[in-house]
């Protein structure tokens, strides 16, 4: 429905949203650090790290509540520095939601809207729209502690969007949800952002709905942005280990660049008797460099017969565990050197004909192109 | 099994009765008592008013009791005055202590938790002195040659000494500082338990530091605001210590009337009426407390 959209592809593209060089001290900890990130008008934007990485430090100063350290950031033409919250064409949805418990979802929905000095038809109008919008219609006068989780959680989004924002902050939006409703909601986090054409920054540890959501993540560590990019760049091209292991499940084997043969790498490791073949043409290597060579689960193939005498990238182990979970089963092989390895498989068909089994000798192969190297 | 479910069941049965035993015993008996004396003339002798209650007739008694002295509440106009100066003295009493005690309770309530605990007791440490001792040292400070007029001068403030001892001035200074913990305490409680997140919500939305506190930290605090208010006012209104040591001998309240009926005039009849109409008027507020606090409770489960 979207996938031409890639303003951050085109050179001319102004951003909405620019943090240059941030820095966020809290006294001698370093939450964000000279961070510079461009965010685009129209985008479905993730902020995606483990707790601690400053993902929520960095919306908190967007929308007002922290001020930098070092550094500026504007929205649109405005530069920042000094706006209080209660001036800046953001809103926020709360982690805990923070919805007013002394005031019925419809004045929760229409509070924003009174501190703009709205006409009182116009206030009920834009209550009905936002009530419409989540559904809400016929809770309209309950109060908080008479709503449901998932139907706070929709109060909350009504009353931060009801203000139409340039821009809506969503701290963990789904993360007091059960796991149905969270991915329901996702997907109507996406429908509403594209209706209204609005700009979401959405923090969030759950890499799964970061990789649902978003245009592009941006993947956060220790203050600093480790990759921005659309999550199919982030999931088939991690720039670093750390985003390989964070983002989805991965297969780290270590080893040593041995050389490049027409433009193939060749990576000579413990973990199997012939150099492994890796399709990456992008790294710049030298020979001997130590790398981490990463294979997604389901990019593997297990087998039980050995391969031909040409087949490339095989390890051989014997089944350690088997996972059934319906859709997938996952095995988990224990190479010669102890490394265990995760590979899935999809269950296509309904009754398999003697199936690998626990314990037996198998063989796990990959093609050049699955793998990445990360340099060490 | 039969005597063990009998005595779980005495138990069972006895253990709400204690609040009711309690209050019949210590309230409702001595009221009742008060209400027939009341009802009463005074007499000279010992006690002093009739008829004394006798087992025997009946009829004669109940029919020597009147509304006499009731009626006398309302022909002198000294009571009227006294009772709207005691409840004007209160309310005005009560609007200061909230305006001393809220930010004392959101700066306790803000602070950072370690110190919590510590300022509560601090706002409790006064109660471990005698309450006279500390009434009777704000004389010392308010009296015209006092630490207060001595100070001011000192630092040439003011040219001649501040009367304020013996006028209601100095009844309201007493009275913050005498009931501030019982301010402070209701509001801290509600204060502390309120979340910041909603204050931050209300920012986001628009809405100024200012107005955020008016339509969110108020509201919300308002069940410790009335609880304090309460806990003020109504002690504040039969209030007799702080009139008498700070207030003047034009300062008006019921209490001081109703001690004086008692111990001056020895007319214990009128003194009870003085008695049942400082109740009558404290039931009110106390009536709509909890109205209030149903509806409230009715409106959010």
């Amino acid at each position: 429905m979207r996938r031409s959209f890639a303003p951050w592809a085109n050179p001319d593209a102004k951003p909405l949203i620019r943090f240059e060089n941030v820095t966020k001290r809290f006294g001698e900890a370093v939450a964000v650090d000279h961070l510079s990130l461009d965010i685009f008008e129209g985008e479905f934007f993730c902020l995606l790290g483990p707790s601690g990485c400053g993902k929520t430090t960095l919306m908190r100063m967007l929308a007002g509540f922290e001020a930098p350290t070092e550094g500026t950031i504007t929205l649109g033409d405005q530069n920042l520095a000094g706006v209080p919250p209660y001036r800046r064409p953001v809103n926020m949805m709360f982690q805990s939601y923070a919805l007013f418990p002394h005031m019925s979802v419809e004045k929760n929905i229409a509070f924003g809207l009174k501190q703009d000095g709205l006409p009182k038809d116009q206030i009920a109008d834009r209550v009905g729209e936002m009530l419409r919008l989540v559904q809400l219609e016929k809770l309209a006068r309950r109060y908080p502690s008479q709503l449901s989780g998932g139907q706070r959680q929709r109060v909350a989004l009504a009353r931060a969007l009801a203000k139409r924002p340039k821009v809506l902050l969503l701290d963990e939006p789904l993360g007091a949800l059960d796991k149905k409703l969270r991915e329901e909601t996702q997907f109507e986090l996406m429908d509403i952002q594209h209706d209204l054409h609005m700009t979401f920054v959405v923090v969030t540890h759950d890499q799964e709905e970061a990789m649902t959501m978003a245009d592009r993540i941006a993947v956060m560590d220790h203050g600093r942005i480790v990759q921005v990019a659309t999550p199919g760049e982030i999931y088939e091209q991690p720039k670093t280990r750390f985003i390989a292991e964070f983002v989805g499940d991965v297969n780290i084997i270590e080893g040593h660049v041995q050389g490049q043969e027409n433009g193939l790498w060749r990576v000579k490791t413990p973990s199997a008797e012939v150099p492994l073949t890796i399709d990456d043409p992008d790294e710049v290597l030298h020979s001997g460099q130590a790398v981490a060579i990463a294979v997604r689960p389901e990019k593997m193939v297990i087998q039980r017969d050995p391969p031909g005498p040409d087949a490339i990238n095989v390890l051989t182990g014997e089944v350690w565990d088997i996972g059934y979970l319906g859709d997938w089963t996952v095995y988990r092989v224990r190479l010669a050197t102890g490394e265990i390895l995760r590979v899935t498989r999809a269950n296509a068909s309904r009754f398999v004909e003697n199936p690998i089994d626990w314990d037996e000798q198998v063989y796990v192969t990959f093609a050049p192109d699955a793998a990445v190297i990360l340099a060490e | 099994m039969m005597e063990r479910s009998f005595t779980r069941r005495l138990a069972a049965g006895l253990v709400p009765a204690v609040p009711y035993l309690w209050l019949g015993v210590l309230f409702l008996v001595p009221f009742l008592i008060v209400l027939k004396i009341s009802l009463s003339d005074p007499a000279v002798s010992q006690p002093p008013y009739k008829p004394v209650f006798e087992w025997g007739d009946m009829a004669a008694f109940f029919g020597d009791l009147d509304l006499e002295n009731f009626a006398l509440l309302t022909e002198d106009d000294l009571y009227f005055r006294a009772t709207l100066s005691s409840v004007r003295i209160a309310a005005i009493s009560t609007a200061l202590l909230l305006l001393v005690g809220f930010p004392i309770a959101y700066g306790m309530a803000r602070a950072p938790e370690r110190y919590r605990g510590l300022l509560v007791a601090a706002i409790i440490l006064p109660f471990w002195t005698s309450f006279l001792i500390r009434i009777y040292a704000w004389v010392a400070i308010l009296k015209p040659e006092g630490l207060l007029n001595q100070a001011l001068m000192g630092a040439g403030l003011i040219a001649e000494p501040l009367d304020i001892l013996n006028t209601e001035t100095a009844v309201y200074i007493g009275i913050v500082y005498a009931y501030l913990p019982f301010m402070v305490l209701p509001l801290y409680a509600t204060l502390e338990k309120m979340d910041d997140t909603l204050l931050e919500a209300a920012l986001d939305l628009g809405s100024t530091p200012w107005r955020s506190f008016w339509t969110i930290t108020v509201p919300l605090a308002m069940p410790g605001i009335i609880a304090g208010s309460l806990l003020c006012f109504i002690p504040a209104v039969g209030e007799f210590v702080i009139p008498d040591l700070l207030g003047g001998s034009e300062t008006l309240m019921i209490g001081r009337q109703l001690w004086s009926e008692f111990f001056s005039n020895r007319d214990w009849p009128l003194a009870s009426a003085v008695a049942i109409l400082l109740l009558v008027i404290l039931v009110v507020p106390i009536v709509i407390y909890r109205d209030v606090e149903a509806r409230r409770v009715e409106v959010r489960p």
